[in-house]
Formats: C-alpha cells, sequence, structure tokens
C-alpha cells in the first residue's frame, strides 16, 4: 500500500508542496437566518492531521461540509492549489468524507461498499478487486468481504466506512466526528488505526472531534473553534517527541497536551456570548 | 450462522432439545391452521347432514368438491382469464408505478403538478368509472385489464413515491461528494434503497388487482367464452348453481392465496440478506 501509493502524494519537502486547501474568510448563512460560520480562514498543508475542535454549535461540522463541497459558501472562497479542479470546484476525486454514522449501504455487502466510489468512476469489478481487497486489509477487514453491514460491530462499520474513503487514494480525508458513537475501547482502537494509516500513507487528514483527549492524541494541529457564531479562537501545532502509541497515552507529555487543549476549549466556551 | 449439515443432523444427547423439540414450533405453526380449516369443514358437513340442508340453499363440502370435479371444464378457463387478467395489471401497475414515482421526484414542481391527479384517480371508487372506461376501451378484456391496473396502480405508485424519498441523506450526501450523475444516483442509491417500499406496494397490489379484476367484470357483466371466474359466480347465482358459486369462491381465494405467496416469496428473496423486516430478531 505504502510504496503503489508513493506517487500520488508528495513527500515532506517536495519543492512542489503548496497547501491543500485554503479557505478565505468563509461565512455560511443558513436560510434560517443563522449565522453558522463567521469570516473563517484555515489553510491546511499535505501530510497534516488537524483537529478541528470546539463545543456543539460551533461551526466545525459546517467547516467541513463546506470544505467536501456539500453546501455553499455565504461569502469567501475555498481554494485548491495543489489539485485538478472539476465543474463544481471540487478537487476531482481529491477528496474522501467519513460522516459520523458509518453510512453504508445495507443491501451492499463490505465489498460492494468500498466498491462504491469506484463503480461511480466507471471502474469495473474486476479492476477494482484487488485494490479493494488491499484496502480491506489495511482496516484489517480483508475477512469480512462477503458480510452485510448489519452482521457487522459498530466499530467494524466504521472500518468500512473508512476503507471506502481510502479506496480512491484521496489527498485529504475529511472526517466529522467518526467515532463519536463508539465505546471508549472501540474508539482508542480505532485512533491508532487511524494514526497508523496517516503515518503509512501520508493522506492529509481533517478531523472534526468535541473531545479533547481524541484530538490531543491524534493531531498534529489542533483549531479550536468558538460558537454563536462558529469561528476559529485559536490554532496551534502539537508537536510531541514520542511516537503516539499507548505508552504516550499514559505520559507526562500527553497530559500536559491535554491541558493545553483543554484550556484553550475552556477559553473558547468562556468567551462565548450567552 | 449453523451450518446447514449441522442443523440437519440428530441430535447428539438426549439433553439438548431434540429434532421435536426444535421443530415443534414451526410444525404447530403449519399444523394449527390446518387442523382449524379441516375441523371447521368437518363442521360444515356435519351440519348440513344432520339438518338436512338442501343443496340450492347451502352445499356441502363434499357437493362443493363434487362441483369442482365436475365443472373443472367451464370453471378453469374462467380461473385462467381471471389469472391473466390480475396478472397483466399487476405487471402494467408496476411498471407504471415505478416509471410515474421515479418521474414525480425529479423535482417538486412536477410532484406538484402531478400528485393530485394521481390521487383523484385513486380515491374514485373503480365501480363507478367502470362504465365509463366499458364504453370506451375497445373489448371488455381491455376494460377489465383498465379497472384492475388503476387499483393495483396506486398503492406502488405511492409506496415507490415514498420509498425514493426516504433515501438516508447521508448516502445522498456521499453520492454527490463522488460526484454521482443522476443516473447512477437513481441506480445505485434510490432504487435499491427503496426496495422494501416497493415490496410493499406489490403486496398490497397484488391483491388489489385480483379485487378489482373481479369487481370490474361484476361491472362489465361480460358472458361467454373469455368470460372470467366473476362472470361464473353471477351466472352460478342466476341458476342456483350453489355447489358451483361455492366451488368458484374457493377458486378465487385460491388464486388469492397463491400471489400473496408469489409477491410475500418475492419480497423475502430480496430483503432477507438485509432488511430488517424480513430479519429474525437475534435476541
Amino acid at each position: 500500500m505504502t510504496t503503489s501509493q508513493a506517487p500520488l502524494i508528495p513527500a515532506p519537502g517536495d519543492s512542489r508542496r503548496r497547501p491543500l486547501v485554503v479557505m478565505r474568510n468563509v461565512s455560511k448563512m443558513f436560510s434560517s437566518g443563522t449565522l453558522a460560520l463567521s469570516d473563517m480562514s484555515l489553510t491546511v498543508e499535505p501530510g497534516e492531521f488537524v483537529s478541528l475542535l470546539g463545543p456543539s454549535g460551533c461551526g466545525k461540522s459546517t467547516a467541513l461540509r463546506i470544505i467536501a463541497g456539500l453546501g455553499d459558501v455565504s461569502t469567501g472562497t475555498i481554494d485548491w492549489p495543489s489539485s485538478r479542479i472539476n465543474s463544481k470546484g471540487l478537487p476531482e476525486g481529491d477528496i474522501s468524507f467519513v460522516f459520523q454514522e458509518p453510512t453504508l449501504m445495507p443491501w451492499q455487502t463490505v465489498f460492494g461498499n468500498v466498491y462504491l466510489p469506484l463503480k461511480l468512476r466507471g471502474v469495473s469489478k474486476s479492476a477494482a478487486r484487488d485494490e479493494i481487497m488491499k484496502t480491506l486489509a489495511t482496516v484489517g477487514l480483508q475477512d469480512f468481504a462477503g458480510a452485510y453491514p448489519r452482521e457487522l460491530s459498530g466499530g467494524m462499520k466504521m472500518r468500512v466506512s473508512i476503507a471506502r474513503a481510502l479506496v480512491t487514494r484521496p489527498k485529504l480525508l475529511l472526517m466529522d466526528e467518526p467515532f463519536a458513537a463508539l465505546d471508549e475501547i472501540t474508539r482508542q482502537k480505532l485512533n491508532d488505526d487511524v494514526l497508523r494509516l496517516w503515518r503509512e500513507t501520508g493522506i492529509t487528514v481533517i478531523f472534526v472531534t468535541h473531545s479533547v483527549f481524541e484530538s490531543a492524541y491524534l493531531s498534529n494541529r489542533i483549531v479550536v473553534m468558538k460558537a454563536r457564531p462558529g469561528r476559529v479562537h485559536a490554532d496551534f501545532p502539537l508537536v510531541t517527541s514520542m511516537s503516539r502509541d499507548a505508552h504516550y497515552r499514559t505520559s507526562e507529555e500527553y497530559r500536559q497536551a491535554c491541558e493545553k487543549v483543554s484550556n484553550m476549549l475552556l477559553e473558547a466556551i468562556g468567551g462565548e456570548e450567552h | 450462522m449453523v451450518p446447514a449439515s449441522l442443523e440437519n443432523s440428530p441430535p447428539l444427547a438426549p439433553s439438548k432439545p431434540g429434532f421435536f423439540g426444535r421443530n415443534r414450533d414451526r410444525l404447530l405453526r403449519t399444523l394449527i391452521p390446518v387442523g382449524v380449516v379441516i375441523s371447521l369443514i368437518l363442521l360444515w358437513q356435519a351440519i348440513i347432514t344432520v339438518n338436512g340442508i338442501p343443496q340450492y340453499i347451502l352445499p356441502g363440502p363434499l357437493a362443493v368438491a363434487n362441483s369442482l370435479y365436475n365443472d373443472w371444464g367451464t370453471l378453469w378457463p374462467a380461473l385462467w382469464v381471471t389469472t391473466q387478467i390480475t396478472m397483466q395489471a399487476l405487471a402494467l401497475a408496476l411498471i407504471g408505478g415505478v416509471g410515474i414515482a421515479i418521474f414525480l421526484v425529479q423535482s417538486k414542481w412536477i410532484e406538484t403538478a402531478f400528485y393530485p391527479i394521481t390521487v383523484i384517480l385513486q380515491v374514485t371508487p373503480i365501480v363507478a368509472i367502470a362504465p365509463l372506461i366499458l364504453i370506451y376501451a375497445p373489448t371488455t378484456q381491455v376494460a377489465l385489464l383498465i379497472c384492475a391496473f388503476l387499483v393495483a396502480f396506486f398503492p406502488i405508485l405511492s409506496n415507490m413515491v415514498q420509498g425514493l424519498k426516504s433515501v438516508d441523506h447521508n448516502l445522498l450526501n456521499l453520492f454527490d461528494l463522488y460526484g454521482a450523475s443522476r443516473w447512477q444516483m437513481l441506480l445505485y442509491l434510490k432504487l435499491p434503497s427503496s426496495l422494501p417500499y416497493f415490496m410493499t406496494g406489490l403486496r398490497i397490489g397484488g391483491g388489489l388487482a385480483l379485487i378489482a379484476a373481479v369487481v370490474a367484470e361484476f361491472a362489465a357483466g361480460s358472458a361467454g367464452a373469455g368470460s372470467g371466474l366473476a362472470f361464473r359466480l353471477l351466472e352460478s347465482q342466476y341458476r342456483l348453481n350453489i355447489p358451483r358459486l361455492f366451488a368458484a369462491l374457493i377458486l378465487l381465494s385460491v388464486l388469492g392465496v397463491v400471489i400473496f405467496m408469489i409477491t410475500s416469496f418475492i419480497a423475502w428473496i430480496s430483503l432477507h440478506r438485509w432488511h430488517e423486516s424480513s430479519l429474525k430478531r437475534e435476541n
């Protein structure tokens, strides 16, 4: 997977390295009159793992959906400096989305669900088979290709959803609180899986969460957002000297990271006008 | 999942529930209704025999069976005609119902414009339109077909519209995200997603097509060769051939049950692997 993916992802230090996505002064007003996002700017570089963290209603999911092209901006622009743009202004095949729910088609097997993005591009099933099985193997589901979603646990369904997002080898993976509904043990396991995939593939991730612990564990950059209207409160890198694994979870460094992120979040909530 | 070979093998230990124990439920579920029907038939025959009721008032089951056997030459072609009309009407209703449902959900304006017309067609009692249809249709058979079609068509249409509009919004977003065309969205998402609704429509439509075929034939009052079971019912009534009337009635019931079984089976085949309605609860 790593070797075959290499040409698609610019290596760190690549001279052609340009930002992947640039949001400039984006605002979003819903038809109900609610200002969901106000003047949000965000530049994401290739290979980053960015968490959008904030209280509910701070517009983090809205921001993610706007980046994905699911909904228009009211004002502002979104640019994709390193992608080919299609007629809808979206980077052709460069983004994938993982929803809060697994969002699988219940009438399709695991294989059929992961095949979907390729099927929509007109790739034949036989041509896609190898890629699908390889992607399923990366999430540990190679033995479940023929299973139906109802036969899987919540965590396994989420893995299928991640495999479906990865099968097109996107540059950018958008994840909207993907593990919020899972139990703690499964969530930790999937966090480790996502980190491993991020390291192995060099993919860029924007991860929406309301969990301080999750964001501090996963990301190398955290964007803390504020509600009413949704806007960026703080944007800072999170560098650790340790590799992020079970050992890191119990380390002093992780505790400090959590404290820092937590304080930022408290600031953001405290600054809200009620 | 227990492999089939294990399921059918004899029990290994006497302490475990034996073959009869495990299958008792299923066995009883078949035996009890069959037993009830047989008892009722016996009771029916007993009442006839004990009270000496004449055949032209109420025939016994033996007389009905006799008529079924002797009049088979008359009843069979009539059954075949009714079956054909019902099936053709159902097929047309399926094509029309699904087709128009797809057309209606293309845009809000199309739905706003055309849905009321389909409702008017549905709520108008079919017997009331039948005379008109009989005037305009080239043959009686075509008129019957139109009547049965109109009745069977609406449940399929309304279920299908509901199904096409009930697609998971996240899945719609997902298809949008991957740049799916309208056609792909319909073929890979909306149609499979509305399959359970379609199956409900099919089961209701199948039953209604038969009812409408019979009612329309009553209204048409067609006679002679090429007439269906409904005409044979009326004819038997006029001739006070009550055993044959019962025989025709039984054939209609059997036809209804067969249609129900076929549509239920189709629904089961297409849904049992994934849809909640066809799954056994495992707790």
